[in-house]
């Protein structure tokens, strides 16, 4: 028991501080890649709701694409691919030369692209929980297109798809895991090099459960209150995420 | 894109497909025979339900490679273990990542079937009460059916990403379509096409399950009688 | 969160920096390089590895510090996995790789290489109270060159380990050789990474591991005479000649570079001091 408390404390032997750094990274990558996921997927659920037909269609083809690939091959395929197509993007926007894709952004962008297309959906279901009556009455005060987007149906959409996005943001974090084959020191990535050091790889893959069971513990909770805030005032209405 | 190389390769992957399958098929009957074992200890007791959210708790807040890891190399560290009379089966690298995928589908599909069980009416349980079913005759004819009705869709999607997760087995040494691909990358060192590859064999098996699901839902839902569907009059 | 109009603006610039600031612009231009970096994987002891406060250490680090020096380049080092790590220096997202990587006539296809800057032989490790008990020709170094000793040797390795299973990491010249020579013989199961074969070697789990000699009896000397490197070691021939820095094939200036920091290292003495700081043997390749 004691050398454990060693091994995983701050001491010159112990691996506490590689893990907390490794634990402050896995927040990082998940929280660019739901950010990636939310713009993503409000695009997408903007596409199908009131997009043209071909966007529409573009929408859909993303969706069932990215629920039918294992993570794991999304994952490697934008580490090894994504510069390329990061490369053309930069380049159209006058940028020159090839730009570095690190394993950060594209475990962020990969794990933000798989995220997306289940945000869509639940940021879609939301849309149409939306009371009708409020887009008339939107419509009907002579609201532009973008200022009913804003006042009207983005606030009233993202508290409905809160219990959603919720379970995305955990998704997420798991997901974010399987970045560690890009060579990216997050937290699984920092428990197996330490696992494999000291040959301890029980104590080692357990500290790194507990600190993503940490991670998603607190972070359900801070969603459970924004649900409870975002529902005040609100008539009682269980939206299943 | 070079095709020589790409048809050089798919017969190579399409050789790890019935690993893939088996994984799959295995991990999903062993997670739904637990899940079932969880609900029903959530039924029994408090303690029992407490275990049962305790399970569900640790398998859905970390990740699943993590889970593979613990058990692949996590408990090979204990000698004891390894002296056991469970090492001849944990010692080989398909029991153990079938374990974990089971252990993993059971608790997401014991959520899946807690929220297809509340969504039973106690309208139908009271009537099969009157009509003197017993217990487990109101459980196999009345409940499970009607839940197992309501929980498809999201059953569907388990199975899906149960298919997608096998591809993490590839870490722990099974040469699956994910270990076949990544082998062939780094004999080859080409990895856009070689992973575009497996892709493209992941995405045709997930659509046809999806594809099979939706005609079960389709199928199951005709069965309903027309009476149920009409509003009171 | 109370949802508002500024929130929800946050939440998508945030995202937009987070795609600006990862992605700096290429470091090094084509020709005139000033900044490199190095892809290493820090789980191959003693040639590098990562120290519990995450730096990496070992033999390539402190090799790659002497010839950044030398070159008057500022010189990365970053941790990537091996496999996949060929692939990722030719697709430019690094631009050299120290990984004990061997010359052989099959990445010579993809990439180009350094003179070597270490030679050791390859050999199999088992543990002591394991299914194998030892492995014939312990202290003989056989040179793949010669045909009929190579032959020999193989022959007498088969008799003890028929129907054994033997780890090996993915892609890496050890598991060339058992797939050459062993194959009909044992059955060979790929890593990705070379730690993992140690601790499947240690829960019995395979019956030996083949890797670099040097990277063998740094695991060796780790676990308390539990394990032992035994038998024959291998050299030449399909297991390369020595192991240098891996370049892309574009790049002749950095690889011109590199080639007269490795010989001014060699010159004086640098090259086997840390040879024999990191191996306790000197390995350095006869230039």
């Amino acid at each position: 028991m004691g050398e454990a408390f060693t091994l995983l404390g701050f001491g010159p032997e112990g691996w506490g501080h590689a893990l907390l750094t490794a634990g402050l990274t896995t927040l990082a990558v998940s929280a660019c890649a739901f950010a990636c996921g939310l713009v993503l997927g409000t695009l997408c659920a903007w596409a199908k709701i009131a997009g043209p037909p071909v966007l529409r269609r573009a929408a859909d083809i993303y969706g069932v694409v990215l629920r039918g690939i294992p993570d794991l091959l999304v994952i490697y395929l934008f580490y090894f691919g994504g510069r390329q197509i990061v490369t053309a993007i930069a380049n159209q926007f006058g940028h020159t030369g090839p730009v570095e894709i690190s394993g950060f952004v594209a475990g962020s962008l990969a794990i933000g692209l798989i995220s997306g297309a289940a945000q869509a959906e639940v940021l879609r279901g939301a849309f149409h929980a939306i009371p009708p009556g409020t887009l008339e009455a939107a419509r009907v005060t002579g609201m532009r297109r973008w200022t009913m987007f804003r006042r009207i149906i983005a606030p009233q959409a993202l508290r409905t798809a809160l219990p959603g996005l919720g379970n995305q943001w955990q998704s997420v974090i798991k997901e974010s895991a399987l970045v560690s084959v890009t060579g990216l020191v997050e937290t699984l990535r920092a428990v197996s090099v330490a696992a494999n050091s000291t040959e301890l790889p029980f104590l080692f893959f357990l500290a790194g459960g507990a600190i993503y069971l940490a991670i998603t513990t607190v972070s359900g909770l801070v969603f459970r209150i924004a649900e409870w805030r975002a529902m005040r005032g609100q008539p009682a209405m269980r939206v299943g995420g | 894109m070079d095709l020589a190389f790409i048809a050089e390769v798919f017969p190579k992957l399409l050789a790890g497909l019935p690993l893939t399958l088996s994984l799959a098929v295995l991990s999903l009957s062993g997670g739904a025979i637990l899940a079932l074992l969880l609900s029903g200890l959530r039924a029994s007791s408090w303690l029992g339900a407490q275990f049962a959210n305790f399970y569900v708790y640790i398998f859905r807040g970390t990740p699943l490679l993590i889970q593979i890891f613990l058990i692949y190399y996590g408990l090979a560290q204990f000698p004891a273990l390894r002296h056991s009379l469970l090492w001849p089966l944990l010692r080989e690298p398909y029991v153990c990542a079938v374990l974990a995928l089971m252990l993993n589908d059971a608790a997401y599909t014991s959520e899946i079937l807690r929220g297809g069980l509340r969504a039973v009416s106690s309208g139908a349980i009271e009537a099969a009460k009157v009509a003197g079913m017993s217990r487990p005759t109101m459980l196999r004819r009345i409940v499970l059916p009607l839940a197992f009705r309501q929980a498809l869709p999201a059953y569907g999607a388990e199975v899906t990403s149960m298919v997608k997760a096998t591809s993490l087995a590839s870490v722990v040494t099974l040469m699956e379509v994910t270990g076949l691909a990544r082998a062939e990358v780094s004999q080859s060192y080409r990895a856009i096409e070689v992973f575009l590859c497996a892709a493209v064999i992941y995405l045709v098996l997930v659509t046809v399950i999806t594809r099979l699901v939706h005609w079960l839902e389709a199928r199951l839902s005709t069965h309903r009688s027309p009476a149920l569907d009409r509003s009171p009059a | 969160m109370k949802i508002t109009r500024s929130s929800f603006l946050t939440l998508g610039l945030g995202a937009a920096a987070g795609l600006v600031f990862g992605t700096a612009p290429r470091s090094a231009s084509a020709k005139e390089w000033k900044v490199i970096r190095v892809a290493t994987e820090g789980a191959f002891p003693p040639y590098n590895m990562h120290a519990p406060d995450g730096r990496l250490i070992g033999f390539e680090p402190e090799l790659l510090q002497e010839l950044s020096a030398r070159m008057n380049i500022k010189c990365e080092m970053i941790a990537q996995a091996w496999d996949g790590m060929i692939a990722g220096l030719t697709d430019g997202k690094y631009d050299a790789i120290m990984d004990a990587v061997s010359i052989t006539p099959k990445r010579q296809e993809v990439i180009a290489f350094s003179t070597p800057y270490a030679a050791a032989p390859s050999g199999l490790a088992i543990m002591k109270d394991g299914a194998i008990k030892s492995l014939p020709g312990t202290g003989t170094r056989i040179q793949l060159a010669d045909e009929a000793a190579t032959k020999a040797a193989v022959e007498e390795m088969a008799k003890p380990l028929a129907g054994k299973t033997i780890g090996v990491q993915v892609a890496t010249i050890q598991n060339d050789f058992l797939t050459k020579y062993l194959k009909d013989v044992v059955t060979i199961r790929t890593y990705s990474s070379g730690p993992d074969t140690f601790l499947d070697l240690k829960s019995g789990r395979v019956d030996a591991v083949m890797a670099s000699a040097i990277n063998l009896n740094a695991s060796a000397k780790k676990s308390n005479g539990e394990m032992i490197a035994s038998g024959f070691v291998f050299a030449g021939g399909l297991l390369g000649q020595g192991s240098a820095v891996g370049l892309r094939k574009g790049d002749p200036e950095l690889k011109e570079l590199f080639d007269k920091a490795l010989k001014s290292v060699a010159e004086d003495g640098t090259l086997k001091r840390l040879a024999l700081k990191w191996f306790e043997i000197d390995i350095t390749p006869a230039l």
